[in-house]
């Protein structure tokens, strides 16, 4: 495999670079600073505010089942979205590397297996409007990107996304959402692989392959610190003043389950000992449609109340990764017979991390 | 002035064409704007990152909303 080569490259058509103004720069930095500081003290005072709210301010009484659901909500809303935007911000930058031209470029003729792997990875930080997967999936294909390769990357992108492992990390810990990243990449690799060995090009709409890869128009820039950060809190704003509502209905649900319903509840229909459970988890999954934001609060609650951690992440994966909706739009390229087998790859592999966890955890 | 707005109708893809509307009336260009949401013509333009701006056939903006100052500058203002 070549050496990853991340950096933007000045293309000749590269606008003037503006130099940065050094005073501008420092204080933006300072000022980011400051934020993070000022974010790390407000994080370690939230278990103590929220037993100050339920508790002293609202006078319920703790272990009680209106105490404890207020105590769950305001601890977790403020502590969730605050690890969102800091997450969001976080990704913001990092994405500000990648432009999908130059995934296209680093992965136009690869080969299989390593090319799947560095897909899956490129999905996750390139950054790109999730209505764009049609037109990101034409100018991959025509521009040589393999069809396995590109699907390892149009995988990898919705299923590991920073707002899922957020608030895995955040509701459920860090073992839980690395193993989340972890399957989840390797579902996107493995998927690919597979699709690319099954050999399905004449299942794309013949008219792809008639649109000639034109080269890129977009003038990549080299971008300034200053810049990045600009990007990042771009990224914070517009997704976490999108999602926010979601979190929060999400939460309040999961609170309510974590107040109200009896533990064990979900243990007969989600528990490991049900194994019809796992298939159906994912069927229901693929139909429905949320976001991330709003499904892994609910997952939280049905976890403490006795589902199996494999079924519920099979459950979730499901939701995210396979939707009809975008089926619909795939449809436009691709034959309804790879639109089958790319449920089929996938499902299975869900179907096998939600076994596997059952099993050994 | 012939402006083509690619996108597939998604909530970035319309504010891109609402700001170069507003660009437009600022600029106080003549300028015709459309809005295409057929893939196979997106494609054509070599685009594969919505939304995108052409203006006159080239294009300007790929895979995100441009800014009003940039939008601006592009309408030659």
């Amino acid at each position: 495999m070549q050496p990853l080569n991340i950096l933007p490259q000045p293309p000749a058509t590269a606008p003037p670079i503006q130099p940065p103004d050094p005073t501008a720069t420092r204080r933006q930095l300072a000022l980011t600073t400051a934020a993070l500081a000022g974010w790390w003290l407000v994080y370690h005072q939230l278990p103590a505010f929220a037993d100050l709210v339920a508790f002293r301010l609202l006078g319920l009484a703790a272990g009680s089942r209106l105490g404890e659901a207020v105590r769950f909500f305001v601890y977790d809303a403020p502590k969730v979205l605050m690890l969102l935007s800091l997450v969001v911000f976080g990704v913001g930058v990092l994405r500000s590397f990648f432009t999908p031209e130059q995934s296209r470029r680093l992965l136009a003729g690869r080969r299989q297996a390593p090319g799947n792997v560095m897909a899956a990875g490129l999905g996750i930080v390139t950054p790109f409007c999730s209505c764009s997967a049609v037109p990101l999936f034409i100018g991959f294909v025509t521009a040589g990107v393999p069809l396995g390769i590109t699907f390892s990357f149009l995988i990898a992108a919705p299923m590991v996304n920073e707002i899922a492992l957020v608030l895995l990390y955040g509701l459920l810990g860090w073992k839980v959402a690395l193993l989340y990243m972890t399957t989840g990449l390797a579902i996107a690799i493995v998927a690919g692989f597979v699709i690319g060995r099954l050999k399905l090009e004449r299942f794309i709409e013949p008219w792809v392959f008639k649109t000639l890869a034109a080269a890129s128009a977009t003038p990549a820039a080299h971008h300034t610190w200053p810049w990045r950060i600009q990007y990042g809190k771009k990224a914070m704003i517009e997704i976490v003043g999108k999602v926010w509502p979601f979190v929060l209905l999400g939460i309040a649900v999961g609170a309510a389950i974590h107040g109200y319903v009896p533990e064990g509840f979900m243990a007969d229909i989600m528990g490991k000992g049900a194994w019809w459970s796992v298939p159906i988890a994912v069927l229901i999954g693929i139909p429905m449609y949320a976001n991330a934001a709003s499904i892994v609060p609910v997952i939280h609650a049905l976890l403490e109340k006795g589902a199996a951690l494999g079924t519920t992440l099979a459950f979730m994966m499901s939701v995210i990764a396979l939707s009809l909706p975008e089926m619909v739009i795939l449809r436009k390229v691709l034959k309804p017979g790879l639109i089958a087998i790319f449920i089929g790859v996938v499902g299975t592999g869900i179907l096998l991390v939600g076994y596997l966890f059952n099993l050994i955890i | 002035m012939e402006i083509k707005v690619l996108g597939s109708g998604c909530a970035k893809c319309s504010e891109t064409e609402k700001l170069m509307q507003a660009g437009v009336a600022e600029a106080g260009v003549n300028a015709t704007i459309e809005k295409i949401s057929d893939f196979q013509q997106i494609a054509t333009f070599g685009v594969f990152s919505t939304p995108a701006v052409v203006i006159d056939g080239i294009v300007k903006c790929v895979g995100k909303v441009p800014s009003k100052a940039e939008a601006l500058s592009w309408l030659g203002k």
